[in-house]
């Protein structure tokens, strides 16, 4: 009953094997990952794709381990350049968190302290990892202000976050975020709160610095549109567990898990009319954390589901083009009709 | 900021003028007549009708209460009853004792309250946590002339422990720190069960913010993450409850300079009170009043250089 754990991704800076993170309530244990597994090749951008609650935001957060009570990281590995951060202790983790591995949040209204001034939350990285004099790391923090293109860096270090609009936030904590330059950069839905002339300009930003940089990054987002610009490779999450890894083109030109048809059904696109029924979703909802199907998590809500679908659950299979599926369609022990055409599913 | 503070003191002009006339009420509202009770029971008729004349309380009150203001803002608060002295120099010779139990009590309770706050807010829900609290709860709860009466006993008359006596510390008086330390202790005790509790649910609201989880995922010692960025936070709203605290201070500062028989303010209004020495008690309210009003500028102030997202004007 091994899970696939070997994932065919040339030079992975970071691999995650069969990590479980948890939240512990009184009467039960809520998994909200559950034996996850992925790879992020360097250089290469990550995109882990899934509805609310379906365990990215914990998965990104459990690999810099800010897990806080109730919740615990209960098993698995997470390989960051051949060592794994669950070995390590808590001081030498902060050694990694901000310097190596960064992290860009969801809220940009709210992610940065308000009794600070810009040029403080930035300049501290600098302190704490690279041991500057306060004055250094001011003067670095007005150089990454520019980099990050924001205009009179000079006068914007010595604002207060309430002085400036969400964009310009979300810039700052990419600045913040790229100040140690980090080989890996965690960015979880970074544009979701922003406006979206906004976010276009803050992908294009991320993109450019990527490049530039040459670091590697998880993009954790619900948008598909924001996948197909943005990253290499994708993760599907589906409560707790990735349901399908493949490269972006494969998944968009060849989507194998009902969920991704699903999710790529409800992406608007304006290329083709589609008359009125042009949207569709995916039917019911993510059930409840103690309400875990039996089988396979999406089986009550997948339109192909047969008996073994309801009765076990599925592995992740690697196929020969070295993308992953956690699907009973694909295997030989496949009960339902055997002409099944997932993608012929597709109305987008 | 300097426009801010001016302003913040021009906006206490009416608090002033309220002040100023309860004070000069405090004269008409006693019952019985002044000028009988400051000539004395056995004054005759045309001594009292003297009296009232140099009182001036033939005069229309507006008239007054304006003779009241003109000699408060020249410092003449008129003379003690009992003593013929200015009441302003009575006054001022007591006010030293209680601004200092006053402030050390602030500093007392602000320590402790801080330290406690934030030890139980880090250890959310532990047994630690409930303990901190409860003893926060009996501070807030004991009388405080209780509180000083209980001190005297065991700390400063003292009990015989193994052969070591427990009276350490003096029981009256203020000026040696032996003298200073129960009192202190009395006043602070309800100050730092406040802010103690005060604190701890700030910080609770604080940890949980995103900015916090910001710094932690920069690397920051967890330490630092508590006392950098989640108290200063922290801090805004306790702030206020600091100033208002100071208020009640100066009010428990006549009941703990009672007990421990200190020559402060407190204890002389308390006097003048018994002997109707109304000019006395007049002036000491008006002092108490005014300390008050200026410690919460001050605490606006700080409140105010804490919340940077407060506009300043």
């Amino acid at each position: 009953m091994a899970e696939t754990t070997d994932i065919l991704v040339e030079e992975p800076i970071l691999e995650v094997r069969n990590l479980q993170t948890s939240f512990f309530t009184k009467e039960f244990e809520v998994k909200a990952v559950d034996g996850v597994n992925f790879a992020v090749p360097k250089g290469k951008t990550l995109g882990i794709v899934g509805e609310s609650g379906s365990g990215k935001s914990i998965t990104s957060l459990s690999i810099l381990r800010l897990i806080k009570n109730p919740g615990k990281i209960k098993g698995g590995e997470i390989i960051f350049k051949g060592e794994n951060l669950l070995d390590k202790t808590e001081s030498q983790m902060r050694q990694i968190r901000g310097n190596e591995i960064s992290m860009i949040f969801q809220e940009p209204m709210t992610s940065l302290n308000p009794v600070y001034t810009v040029g403080q939350q930035i300049s501290e990285a600098f302190i704490i990892h690279q041991n500057m004099s306060k004055k250094e790391a001011m003067l670095r923090s007005v150089e990454m202000l520019e980099l990050v293109g924001i205009p009179s860096p000079k006068q914007r270090v010595k604002q207060y976050p309430h002085e400036l609009s969400g964009g310009m936030r979300q810039r700052v904590m990419i600045a913040m975020a790229l100040a140690c330059d980090p080989e890996l950069l965690i960015a979880d839905e970074p544009t979701t709160a922003l406006d979206v002339t906004i976010q276009a300009q803050i992908l294009e930003l991320m993109e450019d610095l990527q490049d530039r940089l040459g670091m590697s990054t998880i993009m954790i987002t619900h948008d598909l549109g924001v996948v197909a610009e943005t990253c290499d490779y994708v993760a599907v999450m589906y409560m707790g567990k990735v349901v399908e890894y493949a490269t972006v083109k494969d998944l968009f030109k060849n989507p194998k898990h009902p969920y991704t048809v699903g999710l790529l059904n409800s992406l608007p696109r304006h290329d083709i009319d589609l008359g009125e029924e042009d949207l569709t979703v995916i039917q019911g909802s993510v059930p409840a954390p103690d309400q875990i199907p039996e089988g396979c998590r999406f089986a009550p809500r997948c339109p192909f589901a047969s008996d073994i679908c309801h009765e076990r659950l599925p592995h992740l299979e690697q196929s020969e083009d070295g993308n992953q599926i956690r699907c009973w369609i694909y295997t030989d022990e496949w009960d339902g009709d055997p002409e099944v055409n997932v993608n012929g599913e597709r109305t987008s | 900021m300097f426009t801010f503070i001016v302003r913040r003191i021009i906006q206490t002009i009416p608090v002033l003028i309220g002040v100023t006339i309860l004070t000069f009420s405090m004269m008409h509202l006693i019952p019985g007549d002044p000028a009988q009770i400051i000539a004395g029971e056995s004054a005759s008729p045309e001594q009292i009708e003297l009296m009232r004349e140099r009182l001036g309380l033939n005069d229309p009150l507006p008239v007054q209460y304006f003779d009241y203001i003109r000699g408060v803002v020249t410092g003449d608060l008129g003379n003690s009853i009992r003593s013929g002295r200015a009441v302003s120099s009575e006054v001022f010779l007591r006010l030293r004792p209680t601004i200092e139990l006053a402030v050390y009590s602030t500093i007392l309770s602000v320590f402790i309250g801080l330290i406690a706050g934030v030890f139980a807010a880090v250890r959310r829900g532990g047994l630690s946590d409930s303990l901190v609290m409860i003893v926060a709860l009996f501070g807030l709860s004991l009388p405080n002339f209780w509180l000083g009466l209980m001190l005297i006993q065991y700390l400063a008359i003292g009990i015989d422990i193994f052969g070591i006596n427990t009276g350490w510390f003096a029981a009256s008086g203020w000026g040696t720190w032996q003298q200073q330390v129960l009192p202190v202790l009395t006043l602070g005790t309800a100050g730092a069960a406040i802010i103690a509790r005060m604190t701890r649910s700030s910080m609770l609201e604080v940890i949980d913010q995103d900015y916090i989880r910001t710094a932690r995922a920069k690397g920051v010692k967890e330490r630092v993450v508590i006392y950098r960025h989640a108290l200063k936070n922290a801090l805004i709203p306790v702030v206020t409850v600091v100033g208002l605290q100071f208020g009640t201070l100066l009010g428990g500062a006549v009941l703990t300079e009672t007990v421990f028989a200190i020559n402060g303010l407190g204890r002389l209004i308390v006097d003048s009170i018994r002997a109707r020495d109304f000019p006395i008690v007049q002036g000491g309210v008006l002092i108490f009043a005014l300390l008050f009003v200026f410690v919460n500028i001050a605490v606006d102030v700080i409140y105010r250089l804490l919340n940077k997202r407060i506009d300043l004007n």
